[in-house]
């Protein structure tokens, strides 16, 4: 009886919710890709989300445009990768701790500057959020309208993201040269490529798509900022990573897979399955863990200078 | 011409001998560099939210260390950051980042609590020991699941001990909210744990508990265990360089399994001492966000046990002095976790200021020989 419970939630409904909660983690599961291609792992991302959670809803709330609000979330999230840049690339600081920082940051700055600006609350004050809005002819198909095409904007640009990080990755001298730098920044470097400027380029671009990713969730999934709201999805999009071989489009699939365990257990706990909620609530996390131990692949490695600092050599025979 | 390289040697040589002295010194100095810049941030940053920086740390300050019961109850918070500090330092030297603090700590007094409540029977000095004894091994098996997956089907551990936290939660939810509910199941927590399970208060009429002096003693011990063991000895190897631990034939393998049972169960050791030195019963995250303050601890006190203690003791006056600033002037206590996340980028930072010496140092040659 459970399991004829269990079939019926996979209705075109629950697909719906799928895409939508995938998007933030598709968001940043692709702009850390890029990221690690480039021999950068910002384990921060988590945090990242956070401040565009947090200055998405911030914006809305002082200006009534949701837009404004993922405008404001935008900038936040290229100062924050503007200054994670800093920290790793010039200043060459480990990139696990000062990822690290970030998730504390991103929990804490973000907590404290929501009760010194709106004071403090019982409830979460609610913001404007971006409106779903249907594609016109896409969205009358049966089925296929409904799950893709009836969603919110920044669903639309995320499918956007997906097309334009392959072709970047694959189709363009910009994706091999991201991945020349995080394999061999030396032999990059002896062919012209600036290094130091690409990884800036890299980490201050995926600063903004993990804050669109964070801006996602408090504007168009809930409408309101909360306390530690992205609930470990940053982490989600590291391993989605993983489980893509670092490809975007790997990526995308590994992180709708966590979308799916995600809708799937709110599923059923809200047709009130008698499974206890906390089980319920581990399952994306388990499901992590079993999917990067199942589709291990001890031929896929990371990027050869992942995490390694690049230090241009100075010339030597000048010295003497 | 050889003799003039090999004169320059000797002059490279013998500068290379004092910058390394300079350096051990410099990086002594380091910490209270970093903690003032970041304190210095911090200041700024409660300027411009329109505060007063002095209330701010006055109160801060005050409410950490203002009287003995207050700089007890510091203390009593730095128990458990030491612990787990201490845990982190010993996987980050022997290559292994431990980000499963979280959970560790968690299942660690979860262990910590069954023993306590179901063996309450037994006389103290049998029950404590027993009590810490399952709290090290919650945590260590916790940690060994990641460094088995780690160790032989190559899975990262950022992911597995990441993923392991959110595990270990909903196992301790899971449980207080069932099995071991206190009757009649009104609150979300365990009953308390026998009475010869908790540890003698150190100072009458505070929170200063025995799990400090468990701390300080297993700071000791780690210490010993890193440079006065072959087990230290080979686990330093594998973190300085793994491919070179390979060809020594140090079983890499094994090696590191232990490290990660180690370092988790020190982790679960912190949850279980704070269970029976002062909350006395597990509940839902009873221990929030310490097992990533810990990782601050351990990078702040440079991975040396005594520089540990200093940096648990800073961190736990600030989360003890956070609550009684927030009383005081009504600034949120997410401040103390901002003050953090800054210490953790100025550590970062830092290790740019330590190349400071070697670069000075290589300039002064080159001007030399020019």
């Amino acid at each position: 009886m459970i399991l004829n419970e269990i079939l019926s939630v996979f209705t075109s409904e629950y697909f719906f919710v799928v895409i939508r909660m995938a998007t933030p983690i598709i968001l940043a599961a692709i702009a850390e890709t890029f990221l690690e291609r480039s021999g950068i792992i910002n384990l921060g991302c988590e945090g990242m989300m956070m401040f565009g959670a947090f200055f998405g809803a911030l914006g809305s709330w002082l200006t009534g445009n949701p837009y404004l609000g993922l405008l404001l979330a935008i900038i936040s999230g290229l100062v924050a990768g503007g200054f994670f840049g800093f920290m790793t690339i010039s200043l060459k600081g480990n990139q696990i701790v000062v990822g690290m920082a970030f998730i504390v940051l991103g929990y804490s700055l973000t907590s404290f500057l929501y009760r010194m600006i709106l004071g403090i609350q019982l409830h979460p004050v609610k913001v404007a959020g971006i409106q779903a809005f249907d594609i016109p002819l896409l969205s009358q198909i049966p089925i296929i309208g409904r799950v893709f095409f009836q969603q919110n904007p920044l669903v639309y640009f995320t499918y956007f993201v997906i097309i334009a990080a392959w072709v970047i990755m694959y189709r363009t001298s910009i994706g091999l040269k991201i991945s020349a730098i995080g394999e061999n920044p030396k032999a990059a470097d002896s062919m012209g490529i600036n290094v130091i400027r690409w990884r800036y380029i890299c980490t201050i671009a995926t600063g903004a798509l993990f804050a669109i990713a964070g801006a996602c969730l408090s504007l168009t999934q809930l409408s309101l900022f909360a306390d530690n709201m992205t609930g470990g999805r940053g982490f989600f999009a590291l391993a989605a990573v993983i489980l893509g071989r670092w490809n975007p489009i790997g990526a995308t699939a590994g992180a709708l897979l966590f979308g799916a365990g995600d809708a799937f257990q709110m599923r059923l706990q809200a047709y009130g399955i008698p499974i206890p909620s906390d089980v319920l609530l581990a399952m994306p996390y388990v499901l992590t863990l079993l999917a990067v131990i199942f589709f291990r692949n001890r031929s896929s490695y990371p990027p050869s200078a992942l995490t390694q600092p690049f230090e241009r050599e100075v010339n030597k025979s000048h010295g003497k | 011409m050889s003799e003039i390289i090999s004169d320059e040697q000797t002059k490279t040589n013998h500068l290379e001998k004092s910058v390394r002295k300079f350096e051990k010194y410099f990086s002594i100095f380091l910490p209270f560099l970093t903690v003032l810049g970041a304190f210095l941030v911090s200041a700024l940053l409660i300027f411009i939210v329109g505060e007063s920086p002095f209330e701010a740390i006055k109160a801060l300050v005050n409410g950490a260390f203002g009287t003995l019961y207050d700089a007890a109850f510091s203390l009593n918070r730095s128990t458990p950051l030491i612990l787990a500090g201490l845990g982190i330092a010993i996987g980050i030297k022997g290559g292994i980042f431990n980000l499963g603090g979280e959970g560790q700590i968690a299942i660690g007094g979860l262990f910590t609590t069954i023993v306590g409540i179901y063996f309450q029977m037994l006389p103290p000095y049998i029950l404590i020991p027993l009590c810490l004894l399952a709290g090290f091994l919650g945590g260590g098996l916790l940690g060994m699941i990641a460094g088995y997956l780690n160790a032989k089907l190559n899975i990262n551990t950022i992911i597995s001990t990441l993923m392991l936290n959110y595990i270990g939660f909903a196992i301790v939810s899971l449980m207080v909210k069932g099995p071991l509910q206190e009757p009649p199941g009104i609150y979300i927590q365990s009953p308390k744990v026998g009475a010869s399970a908790i540890l003698p208060i150190l100072i009458p009429g505070t929170r200063l508990h025995f799990g400090f002096i468990i701390a300080l003693i297993m700071a000791v011990i780690i210490y010993i265990v890193l440079y006065r063991t072959p087990f230290g000895y080979e686990l330093r190897i594998i973190g300085k360089n793994e491919k070179a631990a390979k060809y020594a034939g140090i079983n890499i393998t094994r090696t590191k399994v232990l490290g990660f049972l180690i370092s988790g169960g020190l982790c679960g050791l912190a949850g279980g001492v704070e269970i029976i030195g002062y909350q006395y019963r597990l509940r839902e995250a009873f221990l929030p966000n310490y097992g990533f303050d810990a990782i601050a601890v351990a990078l702040l006190g440079q991975l040396n046990s005594f520089g540990i203690i200093l940096s648990g003791v800073l961190f736990g006056g600030l989360r003890a002095g956070a609550s009684a600033m927030q009383r005081a002037i009504h600034l949120p206590q997410s401040l103390a976790s901002v003050v953090q996340a800054i210490i953790i980028l100025f550590v970062a930072g830092s290790s740019a200021l330590s190349y400071l010496p070697k670069y000075f140092a290589k300039r002064s040659v080159k001007n030399d020989t020019e």
